[in-house]
């Protein structure tokens, strides 16, 4: 059953040849089984999985419809809010924190008949590539003990990967969602912006977050995204596009589809056995029937310093709300010292270093006289940026490169060095600039003997998910990338 | 030397929308203490803001009535500072690109001069923090956040205004306005109206702007004309004994009666303003603005000519009825429904007044309903009570709600028109004052009003006086 995709479960379930129970029961074991050498989850909540697990058996006894989730378990990453459910951001300034509402997507989940088994860990309040900036520990990636299953979703992936979660949920400002499915030989989607509602999302760079799944298969991406999407009256920055029937269009179909192959962007600074991988993936799309065309991206070059001073502004005041004041961690040091005594106190013992950089970066971003040269510059690029697609868009369907240009690398190998760890982002900041949906599918190993996996990364049109997950699908049809299985599994 | 202070005003006012401008909870002012708070006003991690249409609505009404360019698009902004009562870290404003530009309102200081207005935007109010009235209040302090996400407007004058009393007047007349179209209560200490003053002064001629200071918390008609010719005055000492305006903020002690530094231009916060990035920009389309015009009230001014032009009204009188909105609603009813715009006018500006005063009580809270007012008017004018019954029926209309036909037929208040009846009366009233009777006889005309006085009373008042006059008359002669 743990080898089982969400879309299995649910037919399972809701044929009744499963119990939800019984398959809560099965991944809660699991979970604990995994969760010891990984440190995947924040927090698992096993009453609350079962009651609700039994909740959608009583439902589908009363003949009431299943759900597109029916009995599926679902881990979240611990930036989402569920009423009553610890939600950390894995930050000592959250720890305690319960909120008394649930994320839209929480709701959504759970009326397709879903069952949330707990939090997963990840960087502090998503910011980070490697899993590393938890207040709570690094997650190992389960392809190997001693490295970094990529972050900020790290936990999301490492869960999905060990077999503890058939579907988790992410969020990806600048790659969180993709990187780390990259690293854990996962499927990961980070949907169009606008597409899955943010309400209940901490926010990071709100103009970039997106919520998206992390699966083991393309077409469980689908499953869940047709879930996840669609305009929600508590987000303004939600879309009114017709959600498709995402499964529908996987037709494993992908003659005459154009792929956009940016030669000189991909050309530099990737690893020789992720190259190696990328272009065995190209031949296989071309193998499928899909024509591979040169493009260029003129300004994904200036990718990284815009994302970087993009999101750290946003950052910068998005964060300004844990104060100490109304919730969360509170400095009780010389309380008698004042306001400001408290606030630098509260905000300096609860924030981890990266997230104080990010902080005092994207403060001096917005700053009087840096504004101009800084934040403006910034968003005019994006825009520049946003047309390179545009222009490639006209040409092509999809447009591939390595999700990393490295493949996982060594816990700690680069917290010594910030700027060398936002260099891994390269090929994943450009899209949530550009508002663009991707996704990273497994397609490939690099390394002896540790196996190490490397992802593909497809870049896709404005609210254009549905020819992604085809092409993804296609690709695994084509494939067993997916199927391969880490040491922790067996 | 001589000196020209030169002001301007920033303004905010609370919208009168029923729900906060970026969620649903209540704005009701008075609640208990945090009782309408929800996880978007309280700033909680992962709530986002929407947009409240109404008070975008109620921002457009302020601006058109104001004669400010509505924009087709503006856009929100993060104003980012720390303070316990702002539960995000940031407020949530407009700055580079507010909902209107431009407008101007007149005043009748310097010959019914206009005072330019910059710029009217919207944004969220913050929470109120409570530093007294707690047994440990000398150690904390309480935050309410019920105010936290009330829409407010904040309107930027130019610096137009050459006085206090300038300042003070157009704060006053903006104030009527606001409230004339529904847009803002009027309140001040509510906190629905605030008020700050940007005052600077420069010698007389001088074309160059001074060095202004911001007066903060000038909440009261009285402390403000107070605050700002202590500032004026202040400023003007500073500069004849040599020394330099310095740009600040000062705040207004109304205890004190004088103005305090509160922080200077280098202690001034960087708000590191950038558009927020979880609003869409707000476009606002030439067909949402002409909904709102059709909205809009006359305003008094133009409601006042019309009263003078189209009822015939003294000006005096069309200013009383034009006071509020609601009055001259009111009037407005009376004159159509009695046919007799000129009698409305005094019932309306007379008793009604009157008796609401009297009560302590208002017009939108009057009883008596405008088309009961018109049927008094009605029964006067057909002569069917005279005017001084119709002031009794008036008070008992008031109390018990009943009509005046209701009221005049069962207390038999009807007017006696009857000849034989009103000749029967008066013979009564000339047999009981035979000195007077003689007095008259003898030409004393006043004290033929003594003998009318004394028919009436007879008569209960409901004598009609003009045909008792005629009879009285007719029988001191005929009993010569
Ligand atoms: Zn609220």
């Amino acid at each position: 059953m743990l080898a089982s995709s969400a879309r299995a479960i649910r037919d399972d379930v809701a044929a009744g040849r499963v119990s939800a129970v019984e398959v809560c029961r099965a991944y809660l074991d699991r979970m604990e089984a995994v969760n010891g050498s990984l440190n995947a989850f924040n927090l698992i909540d096993p009453d609350r999985a079962l009651a609700q697990a039994a909740g959608v058996d009583r439902r589908r006894a009363a003949g009431e419809p299943p759900g597109a989730l029916a009995g599926v378990p679902v881990a979240l990453k611990d930036n989402l809010c569920v009423r009553g459910m610890r939600t950390t951001a894995s930050s000592r300034i959250l720890e305690r924190f319960v909120p008394p509402y649930d994320a839209t997507v929480v709701q959504r989940i759970e009326r397709a008949g879903g069952v949330i088994v707990g939090k997963t860990n990840c960087d502090e309040f998503a910011m980070g590539s490697s899993n590393e900036n938890s207040a709570f520990g690094p997650v190992r990636t389960p392809w190997a003990p001693d490295r970094a299953p990529g972050g900020s979703s790290g936990g999301s992936a490492a869960a999905v990967a060990a077999g503890g979660v058939p579907l988790s949920l992410g969020s990806d400002t600048g790659g969180s969602i993709r990187q780390p499915a990259a690293f854990c030989g996962v499927v990961g989607l980070k949907p169009t912006y606008g597409r899955v509602s943010r309400y209940g999302l901490l926010a990071f760079a709100s103009s970039l977050d997106q919520i998206g799944p992390i699966t083991r298969t393309a077409a469980d991406a689908a499953l869940a995204l047709g879930v996840l999407a669609g305009a929600d009256p508590a987000d303004a920055t939600s879309s009114r596009q017709p959600v498709p029937d995402f499964s529908a269009a996987l037709t494993g179909e992908m003659s005459g589809l154009r792929v956009g192959v940016p030669r000189a962007f991909v050309a530099e600074g990737v690893d020789d056995g992720v190259k190696r991988a990328f272009d065995e993936a190209l031949d296989t799309l071309r193998r499928g029937g899909a024509t591979l065309v040169d493009i260029e991206l003129p300004h994904a070059k200036y990718a990284i310093p815009v994302y970087y001073l993009v999101a750290t502004a946003e950052a910068s005041s998005n964060l300004a709300r844990y104060d100490g004041v109304r919730y969360g961690y509170r400095s009780s040091r010389h309380a008698e010292q004042g306001l400001r005594a408290m606030y630098s106190r509260t905000r300096d013992e609860g924030f981890g270093a990266e997230v104080k950089r990010r902080i005092m970066l994207g403060t001096y971003v917005l700053s009087a006289g840096y504004y101009d040269a800084y934040y403006l510059k910034a968003q005019q690029v994006r825009t520049l940026l946003r047309r390179d697609y545009e222009q490639a868009f006209e040409r092509v369907d999809v447009v591939a490169t390595p999700t990393s240009p490295v493949p996982p690398f060594r816990l700690g190998e680069k917290v010594a060095d910030p700027l060398q760890m936002y260099l891994t982002d390269v090929f994943t900041v450009s899209q949530p600039l550009a508002g663009l949906p991707a996704v990273s599918i497994p397609c490939g190993f690099v390394g002896r003997p540790e196996r190490l996996p490397v992802g593909l990364q497809l870049t896709g049109r404005m609210f254009d998910e549905s020819t992604l997950l085809r092409v993804a699908d296609a690709y695994e049809r084509m494939t067993d990338w997916h199927a391969a299985t880490p040491p922790l599994w067996s | 030397m001589q000196y020209e202070p030169v002001i301007g005003l920033e303004i905010h006012a609370h919208l009168q929308t029923r729900t906060k401008i970026f969620c649903g909870c209540s704005t009701a002012f008075g609640a208990p203490p945090n009782s309408q708070v929800c996880p978007v006003c309280l700033g909680l991690p992962g709530a986002l803001p929407v947009l409240n249409r109404q008070a975008v609505d109620c921002a457009i009404k302020a601006a058109l009535t104001l004669g400010c360019d509505v924009q087709p698009v503006s856009v929100f902004a993060r104003k980012n500072y720390f303070y316990p009562d702002l539960p995000k870290g940031y407020q949530i404003s407009q700055y580079e690109r507010p909902l209107a530009l431009g407008g101007s309102l007149a005043i009748a200081a310097g010959g019914g001069r206009r005072v330019g207005l910059t710029r009217i935007h919207l944004e969220e109010d913050a929470g109120k923090s409570l530093h007294e009235g707690f047994a440990d209040s000398d150690r904390r302090t309480y935050v309410d956040y019920n105010r936290s996400g009330v829409p407010l407007i904040e309107i930027v004058t130019e610096p137009d205004m050459r006085s206090a009393a300038e300042a003070a007047e157009f704060f006053a007349r903006l104030r009527d306005i606001l409230v004339w179209i529904g847009v803002n209560d009027g309140n001040m200490e509510e906190g629905s109206l605030r008020c700050d003053g940007n005052v600077s002064v420069r010698r007389a001629g001088q074309q160059a702007f001074g060095v202004k200071a911001e007066v903060k918390n000038v909440n009261s008609f009285r402390y403000m004309q107070k605050a700002l010719d202590y500032e004026i005055e202040r400023q003007i000492d500073l500069l004849e004994s040599g020394g330099v305006v310095v740009q600040e903020t000062r705040l207004w002690d109304a205890a004190a009666g004088r103005t305090v530094s509160m922080r200077s231009k280098e202690e001034a916060h960087d708000y590191r303003y950038f558009p927020e990035p979880d609003l869409p920009p707000l476009a606002v389309d030439a067909a949402r603005i002409e909904r709102v015009r059709a909205t809009l009230p006359e305003l008094p001014d133009a409601r006042r000519q019309r009263f003078v032009a189209a009822y015939g009204l003294p000006e005096y009188d069309a200013g009383v009825l034009t006071q509020s909105a609601a009055l001259a609603d009111y009037y407005e009813r009376v004159a159509s429904e009695a046919g007799n715009p000129k009698a409305a006018s005094n019932w309306v500006m007379g008793e009604l007044l009157r008796t609401l005063n009297d009560r302590g009580t208002t017009i939108g809270l009057v009883p008596l309903a405008p088309q009961a007012l018109a049927g008094l008017i009605r029964l006067v004018d057909a002569g069917a009570i005279s005017s001084s019954i119709a002031k009794d029926v008036f008070a008992m209309m008031y109390d018990t709600g009943r009509s005046a036909d209701e009221i005049v037929a069962a207390r038999g208040l009807a007017q006696i028109d009857d000849e034989a009846a009103l000749v029967a009366i008066i013979g009564d009233v000339l047999a009981a004052h035979g000195d007077a009777v003689a007095q008259v006889r003898a030409g004393r005309q006043a004290t033929f009003g003594f003998l009318v006085g004394q028919v009436m009373k007879a008569s209960g008042g409901k004598a009609n006086p003009k045909l008792a006059n005629q009879l009285l008359r007719r029988e001191i002669e005929r009993s010569a």
